[in-house]
């Protein structure tokens, strides 16, 4: 019985009854339109989550002190901590191949100036190493080498807007920069894609800020760079790691919060990121599976309506000696051939939605919107699925409809 | 061919329940023609519906071909109907989307029958009711007579045993419907039984026999001198 057949009795009864089936047809067009659409801006949101965070090198891994505040040792509480260059051969030799790359900071803001402009500046003292940890790069000129480093040259690497500011138009690599009195020497120009304020920063070696204004070998930061072969989980073992032997070194009690921090990107973003995804993780599943049940029951209902309406044809099929299984087939397919072919229409209307938003959204944190090939894979067996479901109900009620019932209702 | 033995029927109506048929007692043999006859209300329909196992008695025997008609799943129901049933009912019954030949088609793709063999089948039929020109026309698109003539050409179709014929004239004009008679006596005269409700006399006495109800039992049951429609037209 399962033959070309009972598709010609289906496709004759949808051709013949075109109305019927738009009626069906339209419903599900609506709800897998909307349920494509909110999949791809659902994407769309997650895109652009990810290009906020990953901006800076993602694998790294920045330590902070503070005071402390749980007495350690026999010391007390309140205790001021604070890192030094030494600290970064310790690191370095106690964990070698796991770090990457790893430098010393110290932030200061001054006054630069030169012949013809001036402006307040934030100045970084930085090692060679920092560029590959900020992802900055290099448009003109070069970075801080490690000679510049040891000598404590009295050389910058400026952004590209410091070189907007103070030189216009003209090339500031080679010229020179007044900072508090001292003359330095422009080396390199770096752009940024972090933003405008890592553009407006000032890189100098570390070793020459330290000589010159603190006067001593203290930094603000470390920044690590850790192998990026390393897992997510590995990363977070080895933070803990170094921490944990700072600590010792500095009598920090291990469990004291605030003596020793690390802002590591890695977890805080993936933290966020997960957050974010999660969230909409949840929302999208739920939005997503809101339209389908309605979608569901839209076509239950129109199903339903379809029996009431076939009451009759029924009876004379059933008189003419159609089982009850036959019926349940002929509505059965009819629902499910209705919904995956307008599903698809749905489907096509939608990515064709999403394709004509494109890029004109990203104000809206949406950043190329769109669904992918398991989804729309997917989506096409939740149709079949839907339309079964929504089919099944009104098929067995009507291969239940009593011949007689049905012939006496013409 | 059929034997029907102390047959009650009662529907339900609220609480109460209306007894429509109080023990029928009746057979038919192989070749007959009978007419039923009675008032509206009388319990024809309900009758001529339990033999066609379109609705089941309440209580009673009733042997269709040697074979005890009761308790039927659905499925056997429909497989009985199909097999040894014709229908013939008084609004035509014709499936609206379906052009002529894919309606008496229908019940030869009940049997199973190829598609090929099928609208020859179907065809042939539909020639013997005079309706090949029409063959791919809507019953719409056709007249009460024409859409009678293919509710018989269908009825035939699977080749029945019994043809079931509730007022088959009941909406036609008279020219019409003793055209529509001379098909049936034909079909009688090649030997087809056939049992046919009918409220008008004319028509009855061109059957061979006439079964009378009233108040739920058969009152008269009498053979009569069959009258040609043909002589008629
Ligand atoms: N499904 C039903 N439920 C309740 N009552 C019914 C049902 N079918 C028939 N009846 C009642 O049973 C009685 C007999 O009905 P039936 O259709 O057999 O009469 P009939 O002799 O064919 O009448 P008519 O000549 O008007 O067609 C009527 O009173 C009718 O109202
Ligand atoms: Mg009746």
């Amino acid at each position: 019985m399962f033959d070309l057949d009972i598709w010609r009795e289906i496709f004759q009864s949808i051709n013949k009854n075109k109305t019927r089936a738009i009626l069906t047809g339209f419903t599900v067009v609506f709800a897998i339109m909307l349920f494509t659409i909110l999949f791809g801006i659902a994407n769309g949101l997650e895109n652009t989550f990810k290009k906020l965070f990953l901006r800076t090198a993602d694998n790294a891994i920045t330590l902070y002190t503070g005071t402390t505040s749980k007495p350690y040792r026999g010391l007390q509480i309140g205790r001021r901590i604070f890192l030094n260059n030494e600290d970064l051969d310790f690191i370095k030799s106690e964990f070698g191949s796991q770090i990457e790359y790893i430098s010393g900071t110290l932030t200061r803001n001054y006054n630069l100036r030169n012949a013809k402009k001036k402006g307040d500046f934030t100045v970084m003292g930085v090692g060679p190493d920092y560029q590959y940890s900020e992802k900055a790069e290099i448009i003109d000129g070069r970075f801080i080498n490690l000679k510049d480093y040891n000598n404590k040259d009295k050389i910058l690497v400026i952004g590209r807007l410091v070189e907007d500011d103070l030189f216009e138009r003209e090339s500031a690599v080679s010229k020179y920069i007044d900072l508090e009195g001292v003359q330095y020497k422009v080396v390199g120009v770096f752009s940024d894609n972090g933003g405008d304020s890592q553009e407006r920063m000032v890189y100098a070696p570390t070793t020459t800020i330290q000589k010159l204004y603190t006067g001593n070998k203290k930094l603000d930061r470390i920044v690590i760079t850790y192998n990026p072969k390393l897992t997510v989980d590995q990363a977070l073992v080895l933070v803990d790691k170094i921490t944990l032997k700072l600590k010792n070194k500095y009598n920090i009690a291990p469990n004291d919060q605030r003596a020793l921090r690390t802002g590591n990107r890695i977890l805080t973003e993936k933290k966020r990121l997960d957050n974010i995804s999660s969230s909409l993780g949840i929302l999208i599943p739920i939005i997503g599976f809101g339209t389908l049940i309605a979608g569901i029951l839209g076509i239950s209902n129109i199903m339903i309506f379809i029996v009431k309406e076939r009451t009759k044809e029924i009876g004379i099929r059933k008189a003419l000696g159609a089982s009850p299984k036959s019926i349940v087939l002929i509505i059965l397919l009819e629902s499910i051939v209705i919904t995956t072919f307008t599903g698809y229409i749905g489907l096509l209307i939608g990515v064709g939605a999403l394709q004509a938003i494109g890029s004109s959204l990203e104000r809206y944190f949406i950043t190329d919107p769109g669904v992918n090939l398991s989804i729309v894979f997917s989506a096409t067996i939740v149709l079949i699925f839907a339309g079964t479901i929504a089919g099944f109900l009104p098929a067995k009620k009507a291969s239940k409809i009593k011949p007689i019932i049905a012939l006496r209702n013409g | 061919m059929l034997e029907i033995k102390e047959l009650h029927k009662s529907y339900p109506i609220g609480d109460s329940s209306l007894h429509v048929l109080k023990g029928i007692n009746l057979s038919v043999k192989q070749g007959e023609m009978v007419a039923i006859m009675g008032s509206s209300g009388s319990g024809k329909s309900t009758l001529l519906n339990i033999i066609g196992m379109l609705d089941q008695a309440d209580s009673g025997e009733y042997i269709l071909d040697g074979l005890l008609i009761k308790n039927l799943t659905e499925k056997k129901a429909a497989l009985y109907r199909n097999k040894f049933l014709g229908f013939i009912f008084q609004s035509f019954n014709l499936i609206n989307y379906k052009n002529a030949l894919e309606n008496v088609a229908l019940p030869l793709y009940y049997q199973g029958m190829k598609r090929k063999d099928r609208q020859e089948l179907a065809m042939f039929h539909l020639e013997k009711v005079g309706l090949v020109d029409w063959a791919h026309h809507l019953p719409k698109e056709l007249s009460g007579g024409q859409n009678q003539r293919v509710a018989i050409a269908r009825a035939l179709a699977a080749n029945p045993k019994l043809l079931l014929a509730d007022e088959p004239t009941g909406a036609l004009d008279m020219n019409t419907s003793y055209e529509i008679m001379e098909f049936i006596q034909q079909l009688n005269d090649e030997g087809k039984t056939i049992l046919m409700v009918t409220h008008e006399d004319d028509i009855a006495h061109m059957c061979k026999r006439i079964v009378r109800l009233r108040d739920g039992v058969i009152m008269e049951d009498s053979k009569i001198d069959q009258v040609r429609a043909k002589k008629n037209v």
